[in-house]
């Protein structure tokens, strides 16, 4: 038993990774909108899903001009990440200016707000799908396939109770990537002026708006970075996975808040770990359940699992692993 | 005009004879014109318009059961689609007191839950298991399926085990609060359909993803209930039970708790009301709610499977409470009969003449448009245009009036009496 | 006073869309014929929408064919096409919206047996009788209902047949078994599990995914720890496609097999060139391969301009059994419009209809006598599949 567990640790461990980076960075917009405005923004995974959706569309245009064979798929990787980044990200300060601003005019209640978030993450859905059906017949669309190189780990000659594993070109695609945007996300957080004015309207909206800092554009600020991040994460994940449906969101958002909530929510580098943690988990699970269990249980329950440690969380911990607890004010 | 009108509503004689007419001229309309959703919905409408008359409470109550319960399923018989508007009723019934139930937790107690559709889940399938065969595959000893008499006796039970639910997800959630506790009872509800699904390994307990079939049907003194018709009255009676215990509850003092935890939850506890019971009755009260409807469910459905009990199931009873008005009564129970109306006859309804359409003019129209595809947009339209403009929903919620001055000098009394009692006992 | 103006508001909403709801159903009496609808129920959105849609085009085809013929007879017939969301709940209340039609005297449906199940509860009470094009599950016919008939196979021969062509013909013999947890994904995989062990495979895993996720790596990697020489999956194409192509980029080179579910030209499109090597057993015959089928395929493409799919076929010829059905009941009624009764009896007695890809008689259950399946390869990306071998009963 053990030694199965082992042989595909490997595996695993790859695989696990990359749905955990994907799961970091759709975490991240979670938990920098909850930071600032104590918001579950349930329409975030279906952003992340509308931006895997205008990723595809971008590429099936570049492929109508006849770009995708003529320039370097790296080039055309760019273009279609950026492009995709960029309109998310307006598409989240439009949400937050339709959805949200009003509410905070008005003071409602938060329970207000998560309903208008639900009923948006509803009609991106819906929209997503009418409009991939319209054009295509189908909403279930399957991107043209690019970095599938197929690399080879050779572990096992190495480290003899090991497995070989394997995996695509794209893997390290998103790998560095979503690296790339953790890193450079951390230093903007942590070093530049926005970023300060960001982690100022966190702490204390009213006193920050005090000290001269302009609340509404950053918190639009905030909506264009996370939307943008999660609007880029689809557009990985299309080129991971191949083939997006206007349901991804939803499954992702929750396993994604989960991660948030797992490192701590408000804690940019907490969902980072919460989410590779998470997607570890996870493949763990789906991997190995039925041989733990001796068949009792299988990868069908793996979901179970996650919600079980969401929940477990959220009772005994909930300002996460590495969240600071916060005493209400009254 | 308005002026005249304003002046014809003001008297009572006048409203009941517009009423009765209009009743009349809905019930003509239903009857000459029997295959017509609008005029079956005019009927319906009536309901509503009986609200906002200026009668007596009982004289109200009265006209309104006989309205649903005798008048509008004798003149629906009539007509070919009797059974359609007869489900209609059924399914209306059924999710308008799964929605009163999810009132009391989000409207009442200010928790939003996200997994509702659990509890009915776990009602429908305790009814399911022990109906069919399936019981005899893991219970060592009786034997099932149990005869249909049961039914009554489960509608009871389904609550309990529902409320028993409700207070196994209360207890450990009471520690989170708001945004935290919409998740929590979001995972609970997934979990809860997952094992559903997944439970026919190692032991059979649910049949897995197969769902039970052949659910034996209720049994009312030797006759066996199957038509929608029949299961209409079912629904109606708890329904109505449903209301009073509501009505009941929303005045009393656990009432008025569950109201002081949801405005304010420390200033509540301060003011010396014990939070977790609170807290976990709300739970109970609502969850049993939708236990009972879902015996009810596998009863008239006759098969059940975890299909039917997704997370858009619990966002749509949360459309119901929110689009009718979150505390509010009359509100929900417009809110539930006008999402299922809308789902189940006029996109319906729409979808096919549009259909029609393009079949008979040879006008092609995308399969993609048929409304019955837009629930989601729709709903969740709704959703946002009623919470940004229309926060208290269709009917709003009204605290009761109390008179102030009649309240102090209850009060004064009740202190002097108290003042008197004391010092009575201090003397002896 | 806002309420005020809301309330009128919204009854004039409700009475518009009344209005148009009252106007549809009345939308059928024309040109002095007696009108006959044939109804049609299949899920039109949703995961498995392309099986959905080729049952009501197919079903929508054979009307129009025949058309001309009943128009003859003083008769007009019409498809009603109604959305059963792969959701029991619409479906129920979609059969009591046919039930409640009398003009409806038939119906061609369901394509996922959870909602066939508790739908045709309503249909027999109302005895109206349904032909099921895709319905595989057991207990569909096995309650003996007059009025459920089905043209395919069922579960119990088709995962049977698949088994003993994956071990008698492939010669697998570690087979590693996934399923979607669905009521036809677990009942399919159940019934290759215990052929498959009868005939002395070892089954090494047996493993649920979750229906609308994207991801199965974790239990591809177990399924490759286990070094089977076969995986079966028991699902539809949405989630089939993507299992077959990441058990490709893992490495998995054997053949991959599946039921009838992955018979859609959606799973070469999800799967791409990963589809190469994939086996599966259909209930559906090649239409490609008869001058009828490719008749019909090519008309089929003239008038909806998609190519056919397999369930096209069988929605054709299940619509095909209602209307020869439906023209008996007639001659029997001396040209007048037959009863529903009049209409199950007739249907279920229908004998040796020889439709484009099936012939059809029913059995004292309903279920179709000369139901076969096909045992289909992909080797190439393209669909559709070749024919392997066809199996009769």
């Amino acid at each position: 038993m053990l030694a199965h567990i082992i042989q595909n640790l490997p595996q695993v461990l790859i695989d696990g990774l990359t749905l955990g980076v994907v799961y970091a960075v759709v975490a991240i917009g979670y938990t920098m909108v909850y930071g600032i405005l104590e918001l579950i923004n349930f329409a975030h995974g279906d952003v992340f899903m509308t931006g895997a959706y205008i990723g595809a569309t971008i590429l099936f245009l570049l492929m109508g001009f006849g770009l995708l064979s003529s320039l370097p798929a790296l080039i055309v990787f760019l273009i279609v990440i950026i492009l995709a980044g960029t309109v998310t990200g307006m598409l989240g300060v439009g949400i937050e200016r339709v959805a949200y601003r009003p509410l905070r005019r008005k003071n409602a209640p938060k329970l207000i707000a998560l309903i208008t978030s639900i009923g948006i993450s509803f009609v991106l859905e819906d929209a997503v799908r009418f409009i991939a059906e319209l054009k295509t017949g189908n909403y279930i669309i399957t991107a043209p396939s690019m970095f599938n190189h197929k690399f080879n780990i050779d572990i096992h000659h190495v480290l003899p109770f090991f497995n070989n594993a394997t995996f695509q070109a794209s893997f390290l695609l998103v790998l560095v990537v979503t690296i790339i945007m953790l890193i450079s996300l951390d230093l903007f957080v942590n070093k530049t002026k926005w970023g300060m004015a960001m982690r100022a309207v966190a702490q204390d909206r009213d006193t920050a708006s005090l000290m001269t800092i302009n609340v509404n554009r950053v918190i639009s600020v905030t909506f264009f970075i996370g939307s943008a991040l999660g609007g880029a994460t689809g557009v990985l994940f299309m080129i991971q996975y191949g083939t997006i449906n206007p349901y991804i969101g939803f499954i992702l958002g929750i396993k994604a808040f989960t991660a948030a909530v797992l490192g701590g929510i408000g804690n940019i580098r907490g969902a980072m770990f919460g989410g590779v943690m998470l997607g570890l988990l996870e493949m763990f699970a789906a991997a190995n359940l039925s041989i733990i269990t001796n068949g009792a249980m299988g990868a069908e329950y793996k979901d179970v699992f996650a919600f079980i440690i969401l929940i477990l969380v959220l009772i005994f911990k909930p300002e996460g692993l590495f969240g600071k607890a916060v005493v209400e004010k009254v | 005009m308005s002026a005249f009108f304003g002046k014809l509503m003001q008297s009572k004689k006048n409203q009941i004879i517009l009423f009765i007419a209009y009743v009349v001229l809905a019930g003509a309309g239903l009857f000459l014109l029997p295959d017509s959703t609008i005029a079956f919905l005019m009927l319906l409408f009536s309901i509503l318009i009986l609200y906002h008359l200026n009668f007596n409470l009982r004289a109200k109550w009265i006209s309104g059961i006989v309205i649903l319960a005798i008048i509008m399923p004798f003149i629906a018989s009539q007509s070919d689609s009797y059974q359609t508007y007869m489900e209609v009723g059924t399914l209306v019934g059924i999710y308008c007191a799964m929605a009163l139930g999810l009132n009391i937790v989000v409207g009442f107690a200010g928790l939003l839950d996200l997994g509702f559709i659990a509890f009915f889940a776990v009602g429908a399938y305790s009814y399911a298991i022990f109906a069919s065969e399936q019981a005899s595959k893991f219970m060592p000893f009786g034997h099932y399926p149990l005869p249909g008499g049961s039914f009554w006796i489960f509608i009871i039970v389904g609550a309990a085990v529902a409320a028993l639910f409700g207070i196994l997800l209360g207890v450990p959630v009471l520690r989170v609060r708001g945004d935290y506790l919409a998740i929590v009872t979001l995972g609970f509800g997934e979990i809860i359909r997952i094992l559903l699904n997944n439970m026919d390994h190692p032991i059979n307990i649910t049949n897995g993803s197969m769902g039970i079939a052949s659910i034996t049907p209720p049994n009312f003194f030797g006759i066996s209930i199957g038509s929608s018709s029949q299961f209409y009255y079912i629904v109606f009676g708890i329904f109505l039970v449903v209301i009073y215990v509501v009505r009941k509850l929303e005045n009393s003092k656990l009432g008025r708790s569950w109201k002081a935890v949801r405005d304010n939850e420390i200033a509540a506890q301060a003011m010396g009301i014990p939070l977790v019971k609170t807290k976990l009755a709300a739970f109970a009260i609502g969850a049993s709610f939708s236990g009972m409807m879902g015996v009810v469910f596998a009863a008239k459905q006759m098969f059940v499977d975890a299909t039917s009990f997704t997370y858009l199931e619990s966002t749509m009873v949360l459309v119901m409470v929110i689009l009718g008005g979150m505390g509010s009564v009359p509100g929900v129970i417009l809110g539930a009969g006008v999402v299922i109306i809308l789902r189940t006859q006029v996109l319906t309804n729409i979808s096919n003449w549009l259909s029609s359409i393009s079949a008979d003019y040879g006008i092609s129209i995308p399969p993609a448009i048929s409304p019955e595809k837009m629930q989601l947009l729709i709903f969740g339209l709704l959703l946002i245009i009623f919470a940004l403009y229309r926060t208290q929903g269709l009917i709003p919620h009204k605290n009761r009036k109390v008179n102030v001055e009649v309240l102090k000098k209850e009060s004064a009394e009740a202190a002097l009496a108290r003042e008197k009692a004391t010092s009575g006992g201090a003397d002896s | 006073m806002k309420l005020k103006k809301i309330i009128p508001l919204l009854a004039v909403i409700c009475l518009l869309l009344g209005v148009i709801g009252g106007c549809s159903s009345k939308s059928g009496g024309s040109s002095g014929k007696t009108v006959i609808e044939i109804g049609s129920q299949s899920p039109l959105s949703g995961g498995s929408a392309t099986l959905g849609d080729a049952i009501r085009l197919g079903a929508e085809l054979a009307i129009s064919d025949q058309k001309a013929a009943f128009e003859k007879k003083g008769f007009t017939i019409k498809l009603k096409d109604l959305d059963d969301q792969g959701d029991p709940k619409k479906g129920v209340a979609n059969a009591q919206i046919l039930a409640a039609d009398k003009n409806v005297l038939a119906l061609v449906g369901h394509l996922n047996s959870g909602v066939a199940i508790p739908s045709s509860e309503v249909y027999e009470k109302n005895s109206l009788p349904m032909v099921s094009p895709a319905t595989t599950a057991t207990v569909v016919t096995d309650r003996k209902l007059k009025t459920v008939n089905r043209i395919c196979a069922r579960d119990d021969f088709q995962g049977p047949a698949g088994a003993n062509y994956a071990i008698k013909t492939l010669k697998a013999k570690k087979i590693f078994v996934i399923q979607d947890k669905t009521a036809y994904g677990s009942g399919l995989a159940d019934q290759f599990r215990n052929q498959a062990k009868k005939l002395g495979a070892d089954i090494v895993g047996y493993e649920g995914i979750t229906v609308g996720e994207t991801d199965f790596n974790g239990v591809l990697s177990q399924a490759m720890t286990k070094k089977p020489d076969l995986i079966y999956f028991g699902g539809v194409y949405a989630e089939g496609g993507l299992i077959i192509k990441q058990a490709r980029q893992k490495g998995f080179d054997g053949p991959i097999m599946g039921g009838d579910g992955l018979d859609s030209s959606s799973t070469v499109q999800i799967a791409g060139d990963a589809v190469k090597g994939v086996y599966l057993t259909s209930v559906a015959g090649d239409v490609t391969k008869t001058e009828k089928g490719q008749e019909f395929a090519k008309k089929y493409k003239e008038k909806f301009g998609k190519n056919v799919e397999s369930y096209s076929a069988y929605g054709y010829d299940a619509a095909g059994v209602i209307l020869k059905g439906l023209m008996k009941a007639i001659d029997d009624n001396d040209g007048k419009k037959p009863t529903r009764e009049q209409v199950t009896k007739a249907i279920r007695a229908v004998k040796d209809y020889d439709g484009v890809t099936t012939k059809v008689s029913f059995d004292d259950k309903g279920d179709n006598k000369f139901a076969k399946v096909y045992i289909y390869n992909f080797d190439q990306a393209k669909y559709p599949p070749v024919q392997k071998a066809e199996i009769s009963q």
